[in-house]
């Protein structure tokens, strides 16, 4: 595939003061039913899923959403481009609250927020050719580009680095990323404002996933378009991303720009996942202790029924009875840089050295250490 | 119908020489499209109590090397080659009936995603009972005591009353966690893990990581461990093979094999691989290309046609047309010379990699 790909001429810069978010989303909320009972199927519970979250995205930036299964994030996403009704809360984007339009109101804004599905294999319809897929975006919102939509869709098949004469081809006839080239063609087609990429290289094998992440960061600088880019990939992210928030359990618990996420982050949570990402470590000595080791116990808790207070609390070896009774907020604490807001209330050191004494949590892996430091 | 080219071997005496040995190891699968050489001309070696880490991305036949050692495979399709040794005997021709009698006693495996790899039907502490009666001959009393023993040494909080649950009430690292102990309750020898950890969040994956490399400790198992995160294998391998396109490319401990790798496409790995510390400023180098397909792989080297080192091969065209081989320990499959391989390294990878 080749790398060098000349991309057009940037449409008209993006509308909009600058400064002024392109899309601001605050207090959303998304609670999935729980149905039981018997013989009558009534409402029993709710998953919690995406619980009282803001997020601001500007024009031409882009923002990362990192966090485990389950924490909300794909939700979010799917909320953000309005596939799924918020429960409470507004999305509004470029001004105009979007929360609740109906389907005539989104119609011109659909056009605007294009996603980025994770599975290369499900998202493009087996039945339709590439040049179908590709222009199909612009057949529904009854776009005719100057020459004609074929042309467009080849020159998109090149700004993405596939070859136009696969025009006609159809998705089983391409490797995994190479579909994936066909989806961010599709989404760049209406040449939209935002794009939300939903874990868009993690199916992908390793030596391909630089390939996509390349192609995306080269159209997210040279046509300006903003992302929020989610994935739980944390390298990746921060490759990926100027801004960068921490989703824990349907709650945003830090947010801040991406040095201060991954150099200075303040909550125990935030340490946590840095500490677990399995890195390579190219230099020569043995460095180990150089970063820290925390090892958290068990797995996140069910979002049907999220612990009170700090949703962090129950695997968080500092917590006290105040995080039980008393939600943090999500404040810029004593410490942290401008617009860098961490929801805590005992908040870590701003650094990610190694500890005196490693943080282990899970019972048998203690027990084992224990057993064989004797 | 499965071919053999290569008689069983006089059975060496156990405790000498390696614990598993495989040689020049070749699986192919018949399919409508022809045949799919998986695995081609595969050796290599495991001692006790070590870790092998095997790096590949999909399809490069790590996962069928481990299917055919533990003789998973379909014998209608599939044609096997070489020789696999465990402690000296040899497993490709070996009785269905014999492979039985290892399975899950000295030889078990840990599947990526322990959902599908655990039945629904029966609770998790019967699962984990059964291998050990049935290797053990001990009474099902006997057996479910040590199941309980084994959930309380993977860390299942409250064990006795959760052997009696079955997998969908286990979270996904709580069944990772049974896996393991159903895995380790015979004691085995070998243990092969298949991706253990892609399926599970990076916290929970740092606890079951962790928890192996342990365990391994305890038990002093063989572990061979597949993965296609670089990560991963240098956080749990001793010695790393890196396979591409059905064969091994790279071989030699991890740190030689991360610290001054020397095949092009370890180097493309590497590169590739976004890490935390970085440098921010430029992109990333991806490897050219995709991986080839196995029905119709390319002449000599298979990693050419994504090559960006082929034209400093000394004779043109030499990369396409002769395989380059893999020496045993420490070595790589290149046709680069090993003062070439050092200088690229130094010079235009490492400075690349921050």
């Amino acid at each position: 595939m080749t790398e060098d790909i000349v991309l057009p001429a940037s449409r008209e810069k993006n509308a909009g003061v600058d400064g002024e978010p392109l899309l601001q989303v605050s207090k959303l909320t998304k609670h999935f039913p729980v149905k039981g009972g018997f013989p009558i199927r009534r409402t029993i519970g709710a998953v919690q899923a995406v619980d009282g979250i803001d997020i601001t995205v500007h024009a031409g930036e882009s923002f990362g959403l990192v966090g485990e299964s389950g924490c909300g994030k794909s939700t979010t996403g799917r909320l953000i481009t309005r596939l799924l009704q918020p429960t409470t809360g507004t999305i509004s984007y470029r001004g105009q609250d979007i929360s609740h339009a109906n389907r005539k109101q989104l119609a011109p804004i659909r056009s605007e927020i294009q996603m980025i599905f994770q599975d290369p294999y499900s998202s493009l319809n087996p039945r339709q050719t590439v040049g179908k897929i590709i222009s199909g975006p612009m057949e529904i919102n009854d776009i005719n580009p100057e020459g004609g939509r074929e042309k467009r869709v080849r020159e998109l098949l090149e700004i993405v680095g596939l070859n136009p004469e696969h025009y006609n081809r159809f998705p089983h006839e391409f490797s995994g990323g190479q579909r994936q080239r066909i989806g961010v063609a599709r989404a760049l087609a209406l040449e939209p404002k935002l794009i939300v990429a939903d874990e868009p290289v993690s199916a992908l094998d390793v030596s391909i996933q630089a390939q996509v992440v390349n192609l995306l960061q080269k159209v997210q600088k040279e046509l300006g378009i903003a992302f929020l880019f989610i994935a739980h990939d944390l390298a990746v992210v921060r490759h990926f991303s100027q801004r960068v928030a921490v989703m824990y359990l349907g709650k945003i618990i830090e947010v801040g720009d991406r040095d201060s996420i991954y150099t200075r982050p303040r909550h125990p949570y935030t340490h946590a996942l840095l500490s677990a990402v399995p890195e390579v470590n190219l230099t020569d000595e043995d460095s180990a202790g150089a970063r820290e080791r925390i090892r958290l116990a068990g797995d996140v808790p069910s979002p049907i029924s999220p612990p009170s207070g700090c949703r962090f609390r129950t695997r968080c070896w500092k917590a006290q009875d105040k995080c039980a009774a008393q939600e943090p907020p999500l404040i810029q604490i004593s410490g942290n840089r401008a617009d860098h807001l961490t929801a805590c209330h005992f908040p870590e050191e701003p650094t990610i050295e190694g500890r005196d004494e490693d943080i282990v949590l899970d019972p048998a892996l203690a027990a084992l250490e224990e057993g064989q430091a004797e | 119908m499965t071919t053999l080219t290569k008689e069983a071997g006089a059975p060496t005496p156990a405790g000498a020489g390696p614990l598993l040995s495989v040689r020049d190891l070749h699986v192919s699968f018949k399919t409508e499209d022809g045949i799919v050489r998986a695995v081609d001309g595969l050796s290599f070696d495991l001692e006790r109590g070590r870790t092998l880490g095997i790096v590949g991305e999909s399809g490069s036949g790590k996962s069928v090397t481990n299917l055919t050692i533990l003789g998973l495979h379909n014998p209608m399709f599939t044609t096997v080659e070489g020789e696999i040794l465990l402690d000296g005997r040899e497993l490709t021709t070996a009785r269905e009936s014999e492979l039985e009698k290892l399975r899950g006693n000295k030889v078990a495996m840990i599947f990526q995603d322990p959902l599908t790899a655990l039945s629904p039907y029966y609770t998790v502490g019967r699962q984990i009972a059964e291998p050990y009666m049935k290797h053990n001959g001990a009474s099902k009393k006997e057996a479910w005591q040590r199941a309980v023993e084994m959930l309380g040494k993977v860390g299942i909080p409250n064990p006795v009353e959760r052997a009696k649950d079955y997998p969908h009430q286990f979270s996904g690292g709580m069944r990772q966690r049974a896996m393991i102990a159903m895995a380790l309750v015979c004691d085995p020898d070998l243990l092969i893990a298949d991706e253990p950890t892609t399926a599970l969040d990076v916290t929970v994956q740092a606890q079951i990581l962790d928890l192996l490399k342990d365990l391994q400790q305890e038990f002093g198992s063989g572990i061979i461990f597949i993965t296609h995160d670089l990560g991963v294998i240098a956080d749990m391998a001793d010695d790393i093979m890196v396979m591409y396109a059905g064969g091994a490319v790279e071989r030699g401990t991890t740190g030689e094999v991360l610290r001054a790798p020397r095949h092009p496409y370890t180097w493309g790995l590497l590169n590739s691989m976004p890490r935390l510390d970085s440098d921010l400023g430029a992109p990333l180098s991806p490897i050219p290309g995709s991986p080839p397909s196995l029905l119709t792989p390319p002449s000599g080297c298979r990693f050419h046609p994504r090559c960006t080192f082929q034209d400093r091969v000394e004779g043109t065209g030499r990369c396409v047309r002769e395989r380059p081989l893999l020496a045993p320990d420490r070595a790589s499959a290149c046709h680069l010379t090993a003062d070439q391989k050092r200088t690229i390294f130094i010079e235009e990878i490492k400075p690349r990699l921050g």
